[in-house]
């Protein structure tokens, strides 16, 4: 039941957030806060007292689980499970969108209510994300995301907004098209083979599938996973789509609408459909280590603080899909650990930015400079993230990168050497970055407000975080371990056992 | 006493957090006490340790103190763990006390600056990684400190940041350093797939039972290591970065860029000395790269004009024979000579501060001069720290370091009478430059009137340091004078033997005599030059000297080449893809639809005529293929 809540306390949010009386804006904030807030205290609940496991069929290592049955004529279930995966993609949820409204304070100050209602909208699709394991449960979570991104982007804006909501909506709708051909012909396949239709996720596991059609169901699902991961050269909705948001939005946008695809790789993608996955490895990670290289040097080239830092996630993510399918269980541990860890660093480095070109009006980062002595904390913070996304020890950044390219490495010494070189572009653009911004002479004689008391507290609340993700992963590592063991893409016992 | 050894990190770690969430209330005289009290106190922690260590060693000459796992991953388990040896030891003593001493005069020297307790803050944190970066027992651990000390180093030389030229040395050195950590990456990948553990001792036991001598594999991860030394230590190829990190304040050149962070990577080599033997090759290319650094960059120091840049190169000659002496397998001695430069070059940018603050920020050496009057403690202390590093016979503990590593080239079974006769030719340009120098500033007429003199705090740090420029050699002393060695002694519970061919007493006596009068011979032609400038003009502008001086000045100009080679590339090849051309195929096809729409709206016009004549040539199209087909 617990599970229901996690999506219930967003929804129930909303409503209160959406029905309160104009004018009482401050109502409508602290509502939003405080569901976020109850769910970021159930999840960590959850987190500390460690479930016993509950074995499902289909394999998994789950806490938690609840079944209903939804349209029992097509087989389909309002099925919901938890494993340390979901867990913790969960609590980040919470924690970011708490960050979220927190930094929409002073940020957002036009349709308020409407504003809040797609941030809490938002969240409950993402956490259904995260939970569904119904793979029709799934693709309508999905879907009821799309909706609020694309208002949170077009109404709030900047200057370009309705190009990149636009663009960014083609983009998904486009990607979710062939999910939904690939999740119905997977449903027709293993209906026709075992006469049983089912939509459950650990039903259609074991599916039999002739290696063509395998990998064309498997490549249906990749590709929708890939452009929410945002993986070169399927990555141009998000520069435009981060930069336009307002910050709250590139928040979502970089903390989680990132990680659904990342969520989707490891749960379906690749368990689905072993074999096709296999085969199609060594084309993803040419692809992560694509978008490494390939997003740093984008990022570097950038005139535009905030679009350099969406470039950054570019990179980012590529080490996800590098640890996705580099076929060992460290290597997925450390595609989770860079998805929490991004999640964190990027988004205050979002926050950072929106606040920085609030105070000066522009985005430009050559009209910047010398901002140390004007908003010394702010810029201190800037450098905490700017130094956790060159991937220093110390910061979760590193922890999951150096997981990833150490499995990697395994697989392939040559790919992990070629990523390796990524420490070198992030220290070029995140480096550059921060000096831009606050070294350097004042030349335009900005005098601005440092860190407010709550934009403090969100930067204390998330440095904390990240350094205790870089000297203390096992709390991670350690909820995760089963749910990803279970789920490791171990391509070579895969391709055994099919056979 | 051995279990708080975790204290000796966390203290100045603790210095860092108290000033950084305190530093804006605090009174400047408060940050002080604590950023110098921290590391004074670490300081003793760590002679109390070394104390217990020496006269009551423990089992198997080594402590280690594990604190916690630090990512239990799935089949990778390293932890956060202190290890404590002999080389561990050295390290850390001669790391807090000369930290110690370079704070406490920093705490007059950056008195009235408007960052005061930035720079305290980011000394701490340096102080606290440099520690953990040599009691880490693991080289996951070494790497955490190996970045941490990186990125103080940043943001040290960028102190004073509103010059962009600051930022851009800062940046400089953090980048080209970085190339050397990526491999450093790939050695710990490489390390734990073959070998399965990151644990130093382990990882070297298991090499040196499991890779046959000169294997690849061995090969790999020593060059990947020195790569990622050479990075670190401004050794060829990636030097460049060195001389323009005196960017930064002066205490910060005197414990980062001489005393203690660019011998991280002869201290990363004489830690991983297992793989270097396995891989001798890579171990003959470490001590030629160190010959050749050694060279060029005495020949570099012999040129310039601004103080600290004088002294930065000499820092690469001098890390430069620390490599020498690694290569050819005299692990203690490059460790000694570790010891006794932090002592005399510290004291040397300690002394050079102490003139720039009088002269009111003045760097160059030709406004100085005649100072030996105005400031007579900061010239007998630079004038003992040029001695030490010039190697002056006998009284100077640079002499028997040096002396040290020049016998090891002899008589080391892999060393060679070319890496001695580089070692020696630079022994003559050290003392000829670091007498330039002295002669330059502190003798002649004064130029300009010296301000503000160095205070107790300042001198009191001198004078330690000058002590120690003298007397750190009597811990080794080569056995044709006396027999004493105590500090081999030690360091060969954790490093290995040099294997030597032995000479006798009277060649060792012979190699010391040509190395002392080479030293000899530098200062007399310093001298001798000093007091016949029109020589030197007349010299200089010969073509051939001028174009050496201009080579020497620019530091073999390797900064222009790496311009045109990567940096401008990779900036040119930034901004031509700065639109993303991936992105042009989308806004092509959403071009294409968009064009194509209008296209269609300009067939819904209204006009009747157009329609008919529309209908009529579609039926005349579709009649002629029915007939056709």
């Amino acid at each position: 039941m617990i599970l229901v809540w996690l999506i219930a306390v967003p929804c129930i949010g909303a409503l209160l957030a959406g029905i309160s009386p104009r004018g009482r804006e401050l109502r409508c904030r602290g509502v939003t806060i405080a569901a976020f807030a109850i769910n970021l205290a159930l999840t960590l609940a959850l987190w500390i007292m460690h479930p016993a496991v509950l074995r499902l069929a289909g394999g998994g290592a789950w806490f938690a689980e609840f079944d209903r049955a939804w349209i029992p004529s097509l087989g389909i279930r309002f099925h919901l499970a938890l494993d340390g995966l979901s867990l913790v993609l969960i609590a980040l949820t919470n924690f970011l969108g708490l960050m979220a409204a927190a930094a929409s304070w002073r940020d957002i100050t036009e349709k308020v209510r409407f504003f809040h209602v797609n941030l809490l909208w938002m969240a409950a699709a993402v956490i259904g994300v995260f939970l569904a394991v119904d793979l029709f449960l799934f693709y309508s979570f999905w879907e009821l995301m799309l909706v609020p991104l694309y208002f949170l982007i077009g109404i709030w804006g900047h200057e370009q907004r309705l190009y990149a909501a636009f663009k960014f909506f083609i983009f998904t709708q486009a990607s979710s098209l062939l999910m939904l051909l690939s999740l119905l012909g997977l449903y027709f396949i293993h209906g026709r083979a075992t006469g049983v239709y089912t939509f459950d996720y650990g039903a259609l596991m074991g599916t039999a599938l002739s290696p063509g059609t395998g990998m064309w169901l498997m490549l249906g699902f990749f590709v929708a996973f890939v452009i929410k991961l945002a993986a070169v050269p399927l990555h141009n909705w998000l520069p435009d789509a981060h930069t336009q948001a307002p910050t709250a939005g590139s928040v979502i946008l970089a903390g989680l609408v990132l990680k659904v695809g990342a969520y989707g790789l490891i749960r379906f993608a690749v368990p689905l459909f072993p074999a096709a996955s296999a085969q199609f490895a060594p084309v993803a990670m040419g692809m992560g280590v694509a978008s490494i290289l390939y997003g740093a040097i984008l990022a570097f080239a950038q005139t535009d603080i905030k679009r350099l830092v969406a470039y950054t996630s570019v990179s980012h993510m590529g080490f996800v899909l590098l640890g996705v399918y580099a076929g060992s269980t460290v290597a997925l541990q450390g595609a989770v650990m860079v998805m929490l860890a991004h999640g964190i660093s990027t988004s205050a480095l979002f926050i950072l930015v929106g606040a920085l070109s609030e105070r000066i009006g522009t985005r430009e980062m050559g009209r910047m400079g010398g901002l140390w002595a004007a908003a010394p904390r702010m810029s201190g913070s800037l450098l905490v993230f700017a130094l956790a996304s060159l991937g220093l020890p110390g910061f979760g950044n590193f922890v999951g990168e150096f997981l990833v390219l150490l499995g990697v490495f395994r697989m392939s010494a040559p790919l992990a050497a070629v990523a390796a070189v990524s420490l070198i572009t992030a220290a070029i653009y995140s480096l550059w970055m921060f000096q831009r911004a606050c070294h350097g002479p004042n030349s335009e004689g900005w005098v601005i407000p440092d860190l407010s008391g709550i934009e403090a507290a969100i930067m204390a609340g998330m440095i904390s975080v990240t350094v205790w993700l870089g000297i203390y992963p096992g709390a991670v590592l350690n909820v995760t371990r089963e749910a990803l063991e279970s789920l490791r893409p171990d391509i070579t016992s895969a391709v055994s056992s099919k056979r | 006493m051995l279990s708080l050894l975790w204290l000796i990190p966390l203290l100045p770690l603790a210095g860092f957090l108290s000033i950084v969430l305190g530093g804006g209330r605090m009174r400047g005289s408060m940050v002080a006490l604590i950023a110098v009290g921290v590391v004074g106190l670490s300081a003793a922690m760590a002679a109390a340790v070394a104390i217990r260590f020496i006269y009551l060693p423990p089992a198997g000459n080594s402590f280690t103190q594990t604190l916690w796992t630090w990512i239990p991953a799935t089949g990778f388990m390293p932890e956060i763990s202190l290890r404590l040896d002999a080389l561990s030891l050295v390290m850390v003593t001669v790391i807090t006390f000369v930290a110690f001493l370079i704070l406490l005069y920093s705490a007059e020297f950056m008195g009235g600056d408007e960052g005061y307790a930035r720079f305290f803050a980011w000394m701490d944190l340096f102080v606290a990684s440099m520690l953990v970066l040599v009691l880490a027992d693991n080289f996951l651990l070494l790497y955490l400190g190996w970045e941490g000390v990186g990125m103080c180093s940043f943001l040290l030389i960028g102190f004073w940041y509103r010059d962009s030229a600051n930022a851009r040395a800062a940046r400089k050195a953090f980048i080209v350093t970085r190339i050397g950590d990526a491999a450093f990456v790939v050695a710990l990948f490489l390390i734990f797939t073959h070998l399965g553990t990151l644990t130093i001792q382990e990882a070297a036991a298991r090499a040196s039972r499991e890779w046959p001598v000169g294997s690849g594999l061995a090969v790999a991860a020593a060059a990947l290591m020195l790569a990622a030394a050479v990075g670190k230590s401004a050794q060829l190829p990636l030097q460049t970065w060195l001389p323009d990190a005196m960017a930064g304040p002066t205490p910060v050149s005197a414990l980062i860029h001489a005393a203690t962070m660019v011998t991280a990577g002869v201290y990363l080599i004489a830690r991983a000395n297992a793989f270097f033997t396995l891989a001798p090759f890579v171990q003959w290319l470490v001590a030629v790269i160190g010959a050749v650094t050694l060279l060029l960059a005495a020949f570099a120091a012999l040129v310039q004009c601004d103080i600290k840049r004088v002294l930065a190169y000499s820092t690469m000659s001098q890390v430069g024979y620390m490599f020498l002496a690694l290569g050819v397998g005299a692990w203690s001695a490059a460790i000694f000579h570790f010891m006794v430069h932090a002592f005399f070059k510290s004291l040397l940018f300690l002394g050079a501060g102490a003139v720039i603050m009088a002269l009111h920020e003045e760097h160059d050496i030709f406004a100085m001069g005649g100072l030996r009057r105005a400031l007579p403690g900061t010239f007998w202390a630079f004038l003992i720290g040029a001695a030490s590093l010039a190697a002056l016979p006998v009284v100077t503990a640079g002499f028997y370091s040096k002396d040290l590593i020049l016998l090891c080239d002899w008589t080391s079974k892999s060393g060679s009478v070319w890496l001695w006769a580089a070692g020696l030719a630079g022994a003559f340009l050290t003392a000829m430059y670091a007498f330039r120098l002295v002669f330059i500033v502190f003798f002649g007429e004064l130029r300009t009137k010296p301000g503000r003199k160095p205070g107790f705090r300042m001198g009191a740090a001198l004078a330690v340091l000058a002590f120690f420029s003298l007397s750190a050699g009597f811990i080794q002393i080569p056995p044709d004078i006396v027999n004493f060695s105590p500090l081999s002694e030690l360091l060969e519970t954790s490093l290995p033997r040099l294997s030597a061919v032995s000479v006798g007493t009277q060649t060792e006596a012979l190699l010391q005599a040509v190395a002392g009068l080479a030293g000899l011979a530098g200062i007399f032609f310093a001298w001798f030059f000093f007091r016949h400038p029109a020589l030197v003009e007349r010299l200089v502008l010969t073509p051939l000297g001028s174009a050496f001086r201009r080579l020497w000045l620019e530091g073999w100009c390797f900064d222009r080449a790496y311009d045109a080679l990567f940096v401008r590339p990779y900036i040119r090849l930034a901004e031509i893809n700065k639109d993303d051309c991936i992105d042009l195929l989308n806004r092509t096809l959403a071009r294409a639809c968009e064009s194509m729409h209008y296209l269609l709206i300009g067939t819904q016009n209204g006009r009747v005529r157009q329609y008919a004549a529309a209908v009529t040539l579609g039926a005349i199209v579709i009649i002629a293929l029915m007939v056709l087909l």
